[in-house]
């Protein structure tokens, strides 16, 4: 099949940026949206242009490099899906697709779809952990787990990162992903100690990288590859109002 | 060079306790003053750098992915085994260490295993306390699965996602040192050369990813951890971006490559669509757990698979293993998929592939309960292939999957190049000719959170470290090199895209260094080999320029390093006139098509020294002793 792409061109951080059009003649149903750029890549240095840089790493939907926004949807029309595990049977013949990277002022862009997600590593260092270092903890089967507790919290953990979320979101939230953290070391035994200090954290730091905040849409949920649950965020703020009435998670505020 | 693998002697239960307590160990208040550079941020580098952090030393960590939690641990799905004996089963540290050493069929040094196996509790509880989800029973404690190779439940997992968990655990132990300012984050930062000074590494050449920027870190001793190069293969299960270049460059400098030619083959990977296609993906091994492995007994038989009547199947894992069917090895899983499909009974359009089929599971333990087990592997595979596994078998086929050669370390992990370490996959260390599943992630962890941490001190508290800066002609030397090689693949402008010629050379190891191989196979891909890549140094292309994201020139610098690492594996297989575990030569094997070792003549780790491009490399030798395991025909029937 026939494919034609709009994609937003952009050489650098600085430079204004603008869709190019381009065809992608021989498309073969079974690969990937990544495999399709691949060929449409070829061909651009066959003809000696540049190639259009996305990201991706792993192409099996784990790593949680790759995305982009495909017709105005974060990694494409099908839900529970990354854009390197979407495949070209989903369109058909001469179908237009606009391509852009994700938008959100914390994560700049460095050039044509590749974007700047380093906001997400800084809420992690900030408190998206348990504080036990090497060889402090005890045997594996003293702390028992409930077995639904273990099966929600891996539910929150199988979060990739991707920040689909935050580039759905019309605020550019990132509570979905915070929430997820938040829920997934909260909702273990290991996780209690820091529980209040953890979200209290979190949310500064959100705050700093100029995440908006979060007003129940939902558009988040609906494209998340990993098909995390809205609740993640009600969790979130549950542990925050009762961190901030107890007070114990407020050290920040004191620095 | 002589080796000195520094491996202890005496009772094999207390050597690695015995050789802690005669490390020197580094004052807490002194550790500060110690620059550590860290390459890589997967199992191994990860939790290296987060622990040598905890201990007070001052880390600098480089990936060359946006963030460190993109490493291709990431993807690692089955499991992690541990000697916990939770199940009763009769396991021990003994027996994790035996099938490790058969399992690796008889090419492993037996005090690293020995060691594995005995931190592989310390591991399961290290992470647990991470708060790493790890499945578990209604009782609240751990649940374990069954992974090739072994006949003991010891796999802990977190679905079919516990590489990913794992490695966010170390993740989040990372960034936390990070939050704490002990560490110092390079993301989106490729290492492109070793920093030797007076014969010891002393830091590293980088390239920064966006602005192209060449410049060098200084420290005292260099981890790297940057993974595998199953990635010479083009089409492999490895990230796209997994490479070869930072152990590579080393090995120029002065580390010796360790049994290059061992390569594991997965068995269980969704086959090849078509040219286009990029890269190969991985269906776990537990799936092996309930799915049977089948091919029509008829050659060329076209009937789909829900119309081949019992009878009319051919279980050739279970009928030629009896005692581990499904459940045997990787190497001899793959082999035995090749062999049905070179007698023409594969299935599919490519004849290229075997069905694993999980009716009889299904009719078995209900759907639901397979659904839980594996339910997002089904997914996946649905996702790629646009069939559904829950009522028509999945189609597989072998594919590159790990290394286990790798750089030469000692028991310290220490490579030939002094203050030099390396961990995880890009070492050779654990896992002999062939790994077992599950032992990976076992592997990485173990190096970066309890092997590595005790080592270091020892070098740093005895080796008299001089002060050096970036103005040290070695360090300028090196970067002007660096950025010559730049230069030189900017310049080229030839006609043929860097894919293209990855592809080609893929090809060219899969076909004569892939899942078996024969001398005249191998000398006809030393005699291509290094025409492909002078030809990729005069017509390659790469368009744009050095000072700006350019992932075509990224790509270009290490394939050309897959170049000269293809010949050596080729060169390293030659020279092996032996067949084990993932290397098997076709001239060596038994009459019903086993493996054929020659203990006699290749008991030894084969680890080769650097002569120039194009130059034969110099093969020293390590010999291989086995006091508690001894060596047998690996027999898993």
């Amino acid at each position: 099949m026939r494919i034609v792409l709009h994609i937003w061109r952009q050489r650098n951080a600085t430079d204004k940026g603008r869709m190019v059009r381009y065809e992608v003649p021989n498309v073969n149903e079974h690969m990937s949206f990544l495999e399709m750029l691949d060929v449409l890549n070829e061909q651009l240095i066959d003809k000696g242009e540049d190639p259009v840089a996305f990201d991706h790493d792993c192409r099996e939907g784990i790593c949680g490099m790759c995305g982009c926004m495909v017709n105005g949807q974060a990694h494409g029309p099908v839900p529970g899906t990354t854009l390197c595990q979407l495949h070209m049977r989903h369109f058909k013949d001469g179908d237009e697709l606009y391509l852009e990277p994700w938008r959100a002022r914390a994560f700049p862009v460095i050039k044509d779809l590749v974007v700047n997600r380093g906001a997400f590593d800084r809420l992690i260092a900030a408190g998206g952990f348990i504080s036990a270092s090497t060889g402090s903890t005890p045997d594996g089967n003293a702390i028992l787990v409930p077995k639904e507790n273990s099966d929600r919290a891996m539910d929150a953990a199988a979060c990739i990162g991707c920040g689909a979320c935050v580039a759905m979101c019309p605020n550019a939230s990132a509570s979905l992903f915070m929430g997820a953290k938040i829920s997934h070391l909260g909702l273990l035994p290991q996780g209690q100690p820091e529980r209040e200090r953890r979200v209290v954290a979190m949310v500064a730091q959100a705050k700093e990288e100029l995440f908006g905040s979060c007003t129940n849409i939902g558009e988040c949920e609906a494209v998340c590859p990993k098909e995390i649950r809205l609740e993640v965020i009600a969790r979130m703020n549950k542990d925050f109002l009762k961190a901030s009435w107890s007070g114990r998670g407020a050290l920040r505020d004191d620095e | 060079m002589e080796l000195n693998s520094k491996s202890p002697t005496g009772p094999i239960e207390t050597r690695w306790d015995r050789h802690r307590f005669n490390l020197k160990l580094v004052n807490p208040a002194n550790k500060r003053k110690h620059t550590i550079i860290v390459v890589g941020t997967g199992l191994a580098g990860g939790s290296a750098a987060a622990t040598l952090s905890e201990l007070g030393y001052k880390v600098k960590c480089f990936c060359f992915q946006d963030s460190p939690r993109r490493a291709h641990s990431i993807a690692a799905q089955g499991g992690i085994n541990a000697a916990k004996n939770y199940h009763n089963d009769g396991d021990s540290v003994y027996r994790l260490f035996y099938d490790t050493v058969k399992g690796g069929d008889f090419r492993s040094r037996e005090s690293n295993v020995y060691r594995l196996a005995q931190i592989s509790v310390n591991i399961i509880d290290q992470c647990v306390g991470q708060g790493v989800p790890f499945a578990r029973e209604y009782s609240g404690y751990l649940d374990n699965r069954s992974f090739g190779g072994a006949q003991v439940s010891r796999t802990f997992y977190a679905r079919g996602q516990t590489g990913q968990q794992l490695l966010l655990g170390a993740y989040q132990a990372l960034e936390r040192q990070i939050g704490l300012g002990g560490v110092q984050m390079f993301p989106r930062t490729e290492m492109l050369d070793l920093i030797v000074i007076d014969g010891k590494a002393r830091g590293i050449v980088v390239r920064d990813l966006i602005t192209g920027k060449i410049e060098s870190h200084i420290g005292d001793t260099v981890v790297l951890g940057t993974g595998g190069y199953g990635n010479v293969y083009y089409l492999s299960t490895n990230a796209k971006g997994s490479n070869a270049t930072a152990i590579w460059r080393a090995h120029k400098r002065g580390a010796l490559f360790a049994n290059p030619c061992f390569t594991q083959i997965h068995p269980t990977c969704i086959p090849v669509s078509g040219d286009y296609q990029s890269k190969l993906t991985l269906m776990s091994e537990s799936l092996r757990n309930d799915g049977r492995v089948w091919v029509p007994l008829k050659k060329d038989d076209p009937r789909p698979p829900s119309q081949i009547p019992p009878n009319e199947r051919d279980y050739y894992l279970e009928r030629r293993y009896p005692s581990f069917g499904n459940l045997v090895p990787r190497d001899v899983a793959s082999r035995n998929a090749k062999m049905v499909c070179d007698e023409g009974r594969g299935v599919g359009e490519t004849k290229l592939a075997v069905y694993l089929d999980f009716r009889d599971a299904i009719e078995r333990l209900g759907r639901s309960l397979i659904k839980e087990r594996y339910g997002n592997l089904f997914d996946m595979y649905e996702r790629i292939t646009g069939e559904d596994p829950y009522t028509t078998p999945m189609r597989i086929y072998p594919a590159i999957h790990y290394t286990m050669g790798g750089l030469w370390v000692d028991y310290n992990l220490m490579s030939t190049v002094p203050g030099m370490y390396v961990v995880g996959e890009a070492n050779f260390s654990d896992h002999g000719a062939n790994r077992l599943g599950a032992s990976a992630l076992m592997q990485g962890l173990a190096d970066g959170y309890f092997v590595l941490p005790n080592t270091i001190n020892d070098y740093i508290a005895s080796s008299k470290l001089e002060k050096v800066d970036t103005n040290h002609l070695a360090v300028k030397d090196a970067e002007n090199q660096v950025a010559a090689t730049t230069r030189k693949l900017l310049e080229t402008r030839g006609t043929r895209s860097v894919d293209s010629f990855h592809r080609e050379l893929g090809k060219l190891m899969w076909e004569y260094c892939g899942m078996s191989r024969t001398a005249e196979g191998l000398k006809q891909a030393l005699a291509q080999i290094p025409a492909l890549r002078e030809q990729y140094w005069r017509e390659v292309k790469v368009l744009g320029n050095g000072d700006e994201l350019n992932q075509s020139l990224e790509k270009a610098g290490r394939v050309a390093d897959f170049f000269e690492l293809a010949e050596l594996m080729c060169l390293d297989a030659l020279e092996r006139n032996e067949s084990c575990g993932g290397h098997f030569r076709e001239e060596y094997q038994t009459p019903d098509g086993e493996a054929q070792r020659d203990d006699e003549h290749y008991s030894y780790t084969a680890a080769w020294e650097f002569r120039g491009v194009g130059n034969r490399p110099e093969l020293v030798k390590e010999p291989l002793t086995f006091e508690y395991v001894h060596p047998a025909q690996r027999s898993y029937k």
